[in-house]
């Protein structure tokens, strides 16, 4: 979809502005409703046994003394979840259902076992020690490189390795091979007169959303019913529990509640089908809530890696070849976000050849779920810390280094396709005008830049708006609401028709009341929902020119929209003054019933966003303790369409970042049980870690949006790992090769190979 | 499960005696609910202190500060006299949690829930703090380090509790400090801890020291040679360098998701060099 007109010289009433959030008063006040928050008469308690064991067979599950607890009233295990077709016809939905449901064998520590709704929770989890399980364990293995070997234990007996002409006809844990680029690499690093190489690590970060998973499932006597829940999409909640269960999509309705925090971790199905099944069984509604053990042990935090990097280039800063070897693990199953990790490795930048190979893996681990730009933050690590370190060994400025190579609007990307209008330049001379980029750095103190990608995603997408008697907007989105989407929403409807901005209500619409829509992801809601929001929005305008039109009786083609009311196109059109929505609104029922406007579309354009950011640290070099002085992002928002809301994205992404960098990790012991699933030894950053966060918003258009929409939420994640290490390493004189740079592993490091202090 | 919120010592004295099935004392809370919460424990009698008025007071008696067990640390450190007199201490239980865990959080609490790495037991520690307990055989007074006689585990017998502690009066010239090392700001539990406290003479040479460790072995531990390392010395860089030596000596980690057995040894010394910089600083104030 074009641009309207060139965005520069358009004026925006509301779009652009600082509106307080729709959502805002209620999550403050405790109001808000969130997957808990819900119950119904006759509920019924879910519970969920977990196994023990990383990997074990299970022989026998015996839920006869459980059962005859006083107060339970259904189990589910496997059996309850059987091959129905087209369960069976789809990969991933079969992984899904072992994943919720573990079949023969247990696959991770905390891998669900059985299931148990009752009277109480206290009943429940009386049952769930009822439940007897025999389990042979097996040997596990959760490391990356060590599932790849060839006599590591192997989790599933079919997966053998796609993508790869000659791979052997022998059970693996390798489910794919990767491949892309162009050019002769070996020629590039030939011409190159600066090569580096090294070998990177990154620990499995999670989401760490605040609320943990929640629903609640009420499925009634008919087969039909009502699941509420905490998800990034409720149409891909309603379609894999109808199929997981062998239920018609049309017998299962779910309505989205509040949610605290996805971060892409909310895009799949937990609790959900289970809570589902045993609704049915019981016959009463059932709701299950994961504790944050479950969350960290059960679902998905995103892969860890090795990945090695070798670049090269020329002393004026060519980079003349690029390549780079990513394994991911991505827990039990395959599909771990190797292949965007390849993708987006080199995507800021446009060297002369480049090779790029992943391979995805399979681990005794739970199954990552996608998490904020997945993939592609621990490629732009090792990218970055290599791109970093030429531009020192040539003597350049890390920012014209980056310049010198950056991609730009209508280059060819790394990964193929060509770069419409993009905006990294826009925000590398940004960081470089920043006054933080010439403030003087104090001993042990260290600077760091990194630029990082993301594609951005469009999808399917449908938006119905509907006038009100009084000539305010319903506005129905089908896309759930998680970085105030909700208030963009707003003030993009009220722009097109010219009413303020709080005239507008926007829900999250339930599977019942709207058409299809793709989850929340991709970075995709404000600018293919908000597409879909403005073009409804015209179609309800030209309606609404049409009623003024049989009201002043001459042809609807002869009116117009403008600022909130119907006005002749032109003075052959007549004399009439301008009809307000409001009594447009008002007389509807006897000019052709109800207003309104929607719109389907399959978006595509969605644009890819860009970020350079720059941040300072400091290093405790007697205990390895980092600091973070100062932090700045820039990024490319095309139009930011609430400012603040974007912001908040930029910030938070480079938080959880720089949680990722430091301390962030699962921790497994020698039996592949995790050691910290709790917010107290999985550290993320709290507010006091960390100072202000700066952000600078660039706009190239997207010329994909009529407003030059492109999405924010994700790019932001993307920097942080290699911008934190880039500092440390200037700082210590060492280059931090594993994340995270837990205390621990920044003294040994400093012990083993700084110099003294970098004296600056 | 019961709940109990007696108003005398005597009265918390007999329900936990007179208790046949599991008994738990309830000061913040802010150890106990959490465990509660999480289905670690299941007492079946609850009794609250924050009732007894007389447990809800600091007060400066003949031989030092008595803080009593209901004393939020929040308050302690609000208290004029136990900041001026006891910096190591009050800087350690002001580590707890965060602000709002402070408004809960008591150091008896903290003793009594024996955690290796409780904050304010190794600054008590140093300092020879004396729990006063109270049972059915009456009121002893103990030296703090032998509440925790493993994790999670006390010498208190049946019906007995903390009711204060006493911060025993300081000689001129005497101070003390508390350091931790956590990865994070706040809300994170001591990789490492360390409490001082030292006398020094009019030259700043100095007398006296006493060096707790907190984290790096399953009880508190006490550094006697740390202490010597210190003494005699105005705190040089030999004598610290040989106090940092002293403490990694003692220390006995073990490899965690906190932390790693060298590390662990190692920051044990690095932070008692920093701990007892700012103690002798503050002892020679006190002169
Ligand atoms: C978010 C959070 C952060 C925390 N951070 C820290 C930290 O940084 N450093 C740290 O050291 N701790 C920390 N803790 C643990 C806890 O806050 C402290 O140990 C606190 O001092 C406990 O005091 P309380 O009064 O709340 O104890 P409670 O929870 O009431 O009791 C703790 C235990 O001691 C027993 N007990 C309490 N008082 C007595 C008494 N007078 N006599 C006999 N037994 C008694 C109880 O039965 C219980 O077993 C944290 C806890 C939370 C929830």
């Amino acid at each position: 979809m074009p641009l309207d007109r060139d965005p520069a010289d358009r004026t925006y009433k509301v779009v652009g502005h600082r509106h307080n959030r729709p959502d805002g008063i209620d999550k403050v006040t405790g109001r808000a409703k969130f997957g808990a928050d819900l119950a119904a008469p006759g509920l019924l308690h879910g519970r969920i046994l977990r196994s023990p064991h990383a990997h074990a067979r299970i022989k026998s599950i015996d839920t006869s003394k459980a059962l005859a607890l006083e107060g339970v009233k259904a189990i589910v295990t496997a059996a309850d979840f059987p091959d129905h077709p087209q369960v069976l016809e789809d990969g991933e939905l079969t992984n899904i259902r072992y994943n919720v449901m573990a079949r023969e064998k247990a696959l991770y520590d905390g891998h669900a076992v059985a299931a148990v709704a009752a009277s109480n929770p206290r009943i429940a989890a009386k049952a769930l020690k009822l439940i007897e399980v025999d389990y042979e364990v097996l040997p596990h293995v959760v490391d990356v490189e060590l599932a790849m070997k060839d006599d590591a234990p192997i989790l599933h007996d079919h997966i053998r390795t796609e993508g790869m002409e000659d791979a052997p006809d022998c059970p693996t844990n390798v489910a794919e091979r990767i491949e892309l680029g162009y050019g002769d690499v070996e020629a590039g690093f030939a011409e190159a007169d600066v090569v580096i190489e090294r070998q990177f690590r990154t620990g499995a970060a999670h989401q760490g959303y605040i609320e943990p998973h929640a629903c609640l499932a009420n499925i009634s006597g008919d087969g039909s019913g009502d699941l509420w829940c905490c998800t990034q999409g409720q149409f891909m909640v309603r379609d894999v529990c109808a199929q997981l269960n062998g239920m018609d999509v049309s017998k299962l309705r779910v309505t989205p509640s509040e949610i605290g925090g996805g971060f892409g971790g909310k895009t799949t199905v937990f609790i959900e089908p289970v809570a589902v099944a045993l609704s049915r069984k019981a016959g009463k509604p059932v709701k299950i809530v994961m504790n944050r053990g479950e969350v960290f042990r059960a679902t998905g935090p995103t892969a860890s890696s090795a990945i090695w990097v070798k670049m090269g280039c020329k002393r004026d800063g060519t980079i003349t070849a690029a390549q780079a070897e990513l394994k991911y693990q991505g827990g039990a199953f395959p599909g771990s976000p190797v292949s965007m990790g390849a993708m987006t490795a080199f995507a800021c930048y446009q060297p002369k050849t480049l090779k790029a190979i992943g391979w995805d893996v399979v681990t005794n681990r739970p199954k990552q779920a996608a998490y904020r730009a997945p993939g592609a933050p621990m490629a732009a690590f090792a990218v970055e810390s290599i791109v970093e370190e030429l531009a020192h060994t040539i003597g350049m400025d890390p920012v014209d280094f980056r310049l010198k190579n950056a991609a730009t609007s209508g280059s060819k990307s790394a990964y193929g396709p060509t770069y419409s209008d993009i905006g990294l330049v826009e925000t590398l001379e940004a960081v470089k005008a920043h006054p933080n980029y010439a403030i003087k750095l104090g001993p042990n103190q260290g600077r760091g830049v990194a630029s990082g990608f993301w594609f951005n995603f469009g999808g399917q997408t449908a938006v119905t708006l509907n006038l009100n008697i009084d000539g305010t907007v319903a506005l129905s989105v089908g896309t759930p609401d998680i970085g105030g989407s909700r208030a963009s929403m707003c003030a993009m409807a009220a722009e097109e028709l010219g009413i303020p901005y709080h005239h507008v209500q926007t829900i999250i619409a339930d599977t019942g009341s709207l058409g299809f829509n793709d989850v929340t992801d991709g970075s995709r809601v404000t600018f293919a929902s908000g597409l879909a929001t403005i073009e409804a929005a015209r179609n309800a305008a030209k309606v609404l020119c049409e009623r003024a039109a049989k009201i002043w009786g001459i042809p609807a083609d002869a009116v117009t929209w403008e600022n909130g009311c119907a006005v002749p196109a032109g003075p052959n059109a007549g004399e009439f003054p301008p009809m307000t929505i409001k009594e447009l609104a008002k007389k509807a029922g006897e000019t052709g019933g109800p207003i309104a406007g929607h719109f389907e579309v399959s978006a595509d354009g969605a644009g890819p966003s860009f970020a350079t950011h720059l941040v300072d640290a400091e290093v405790d070099r007697e205990t390895g303790r980092i600091t973070i002085l100062r932090y700045l992002i820039v990024q490319d928002a095309g139009k930011a369409v609430s400012p603040a809301y974007v912001e908040g994205q930029m910030q938070g992404g480079a938080v959880q970042g720089i949680g990722w960098a430091l301390n962030e990790e699962y921790i497994y012991n020698d039996k592949g049980v995790m050691e910290n699933p709790g917010f107290l030894d999985y550290r993320v950053p709290v507010a006091s870690d960390l100072p202000m966060i700066d952000t600078q918003i660039v706009e190239v258009p997207n010329p994909g949006h009529p407003y030059g929409v492109r999405g924010v939420g994700e790019t932001s994640i993307v920097p942080p790992l290699g911008a934190v290490a880039n500092a440390v390493a200037a700082a210590v004189g060492a280059r931090p090769e594993e994340l995270p740079m837990s205390p621990p592993r920044l003294l040994k490091l400093m012990k083993e190979q700084a110099q003294p202090l970098a004296a600056e | 499960m019961r709940y109990e919120s007696p108003t005398t010592v005597e009265a918390a004295v007999t329900l936990l005696a007179n208790e046949a099935g599991k008994a738990h004392i309830l000061a913040g809370g802010t150890d106990l609910l959490v465990r509660l919460r999480s289905g670690f424990i299941e007492p079946d009698l609850i009794v609250d202190l924050k009732r007894i008025d007389a447990l809800k007071s600091i007060t400066m008696e003949s031989d030092g500060l008595r803080v009593g067990a209901a004393v939020p640390s929040a308050m302690l450190n609000e208290h004029a006299d136990a900041v001026a007199g006891w910096p190591g201490v009050c800087e350690a239980a002001i580590l707890i949690g965060s602000t709002q865990v402070q408004g809960r959080a008591t150091i008896s609490g903290n003793l009594c829930n024996a955690s290796p790495a409780a904050d304010s037991v190794p600054a008590m520690v140093a300092a020879r703090a004396i729990a006063r307990i109270s049972g059915p055989q009456g009121m002893r007074d103990v030296p703090v380090e032998e509440i925790a006689t493993g994790p999670g585990k006390t010498s208190l017998a049946k019906g007995e509790f903390v009711d204060s502690i006493l911060l025993p009066k300081r000689a001129p010239g005497t101070s003390d400090a508390y350091l931790r090392f956590i990865p994070r700001t706040e809300m994170d539990i001591a990789v490492v801890g360390v409490g001082i406290c030292v006398t020094v003479d009019k030259t700043g040479t100095c007398t006296a020291a006493r060096v707790a460790l907190g984290a790096v072995a399953a009880k508190i531990l006490v550094v006697e040679a740390a202490a010597q390392a210190l003494i005699g010395t105005k705190g040089d860089e030999a004598a610290l360098n040989a106090l940092a030596a002293a403490c990694s000596a003692a220390a006995t980690p073990i490899d965690d998701k906190r932390g790693t057995v060298a590390f662990r040894k190692e920051i044990a010394g690095t932070l008692a060099k920093r701990a007892a910089k700012i103690a002798l600083s503050r002892a020679e104030k006190n002169l």
